[in-house]
């Protein structure tokens, strides 16, 4: 048990995708706008990588090892039209604040990243709480982003006003604000990262 | 099918909405190969290729397979095999006719299969050139031209940000933000000043 927690725990902190592996960060930098997007974002992509991991776990020893990505494309491409599909029954609104990036999930580098580097060595089980672990910080890092973004670029948190006297720097809703944002992130991590 | 049609694509795509800058598309090739101009442009021009000929390849295969199937649902799935079958199949084509052409584009080309650029302007192209399942008229031409339109938007940012780098590599930087994060922070200034390409009216 504990070493499925510390699979769960490690794509939280140690390896996050976001800010330790840098990878996926087109949809992070894209969404984040808002914490309900970051969140929509963060579910759905953590859905796909369940679901891809889990599948490519299960038929790791049936793909031949030559079109082995084109195999993982398929299986990931599925859960994305999944998701897609699903969003747009229940949730129409958050599918269309979210646009193309909800289709792009498939490039997204996290899922075929661990579909390429974990499920296709693992057990099923490991590549569950890897997929989760993984989606779970990916999520988290949304919501540390985009919380950042809506305070600062538009003076609200979830679409309520924290402070009312707070003067919004709009600039930080804009995609500059979010590039700036990422790369001072990056740097402070790396920061701490050299201190330890 | 008009002319202002076609240079508001232009413009958008080039500079108001440009792939990196303002879509985040292809982020991660952007970071990781603008160290020096010559990969930067390698890639650049692998990738316009790319957008183009993915442009065109998508375009019949919305049109005369998953609208009248009524499969439109499949878009993802067929969208993202046929650019992966494509790219393999340039790469096997360039290895056999040019081996120069081959180490120019070296490690690039195999990479642009997962660039969200390439996709992206495939399934924008649907949403914008395609009406209640029904191609808009000139919506090939559109489609085309926005695909070219993208690659070039890509190589404009490419080549800048691939100059700025290179002369910081005789910077003194603080080692925390030593490569990508700065790339970031440079990438954000970029994007302010594109920005000012919105106000844009013809």
């Amino acid at each position: 048990m504990k070493k499925f927690i510390n699979q769960f725990l490690k794509g939280i902190i140690r390896e996050n995708p976001t800010f330790v592996l840098a990878l996926g960060l087109c949809p992070t930098l894209a969404v984040s706008v808002s914490v309900i997007n970051g969140i929509g974002m963060g579910i759905a992509a953590t859905f796909v990588l369940l679901g891809s991991n889990v599948i490519i776990a299960l038929i790791k020893n049936k793909i031949p090892e030559r079109v082995r990505i084109p195999c993982y494309i398929v299986v990931i491409a599925t859960f994305v039209t999944i998701t897609e599909l699903t969003m747009k029954a229940y949730s129409p609104a958050l599918n269309r604040a979210l646009g193309i990036y909800v289709p792009l999930i498939v490039v997204n580098c996290i899922v075929l990243g661990r579909a390429e580097a974990y499920a296709s060595k693992a057990s099923v089980v490991n590549s569950f709480f890897d997929g989760l672990g993984m989606g779970v910080g990916f999520t988290l890092a949304l919501i540390l982003i985009s919380a950042i973004r809506e305070f600062l670029g538009a003076g609200k948190i979830l679409g309520f006003t924290p402070i009312k006297s707070f003067e919004p720097a709009f600039v930080l809703a804009m995609p500059s604000g979010a590039l700036l944002l990422i790369g001072l992130l990056l740097g402070f991590f790396n920061l701490i990262k050299r201190e330890k | 099918m008009d002319v202002t049609q076609f240079l508001t694509i232009f413009i958008s795509a080039v500079f108001i909405y440009n792939v990196i800058l303002s879509r985040f598309l292809g982020l991660c090739s952007f970071i990781a190969i603008s160290k020096e101009t010559r990969p930067a442009l390698a890639m650049s021009l692998a990738v316009m290729f790319v957008t183009t000929m993915s442009s065109i390849i998508t375009w019949f295969i919305y049109r005369f397979l998953l609208i009248p199937y009524n499969l439109t649902y499949l878009r993802t799935i067929s969208f993202i095999l046929v650019i992966a079958t494509f790219v393999q199949f340039v790469e096997m084509v360039i290895r056999k006719i040019s081996p120069p052409l081959y180490r120019f584009f070296g490690i690039y080309l195999p990479l642009i299969t997962v660039n969200c650029a390439v996709l992206g302007v495939a399934v924008l192209n649907s949403e914008m050139f395609f009406a209640n399942n029904k191609a808009v008229a000139g919506s090939f031409f559109y489609s085309t031209f926005q695909g070219i339109c993208v690659g070039l938007g890509y190589t404009l940012a490419m080549l800048l940000m691939s100059g700025i780098r290179e002369r910081l590599e005789l910077c003194n930087i603080p080692k925390a933000v030593k490569d990508f994060p700065l790339a970031f922070i440079i990438a954000s200034i970029m994007s302010l000043s594109f920005m000012g390409f919105n106000g844009f009216k013809f």
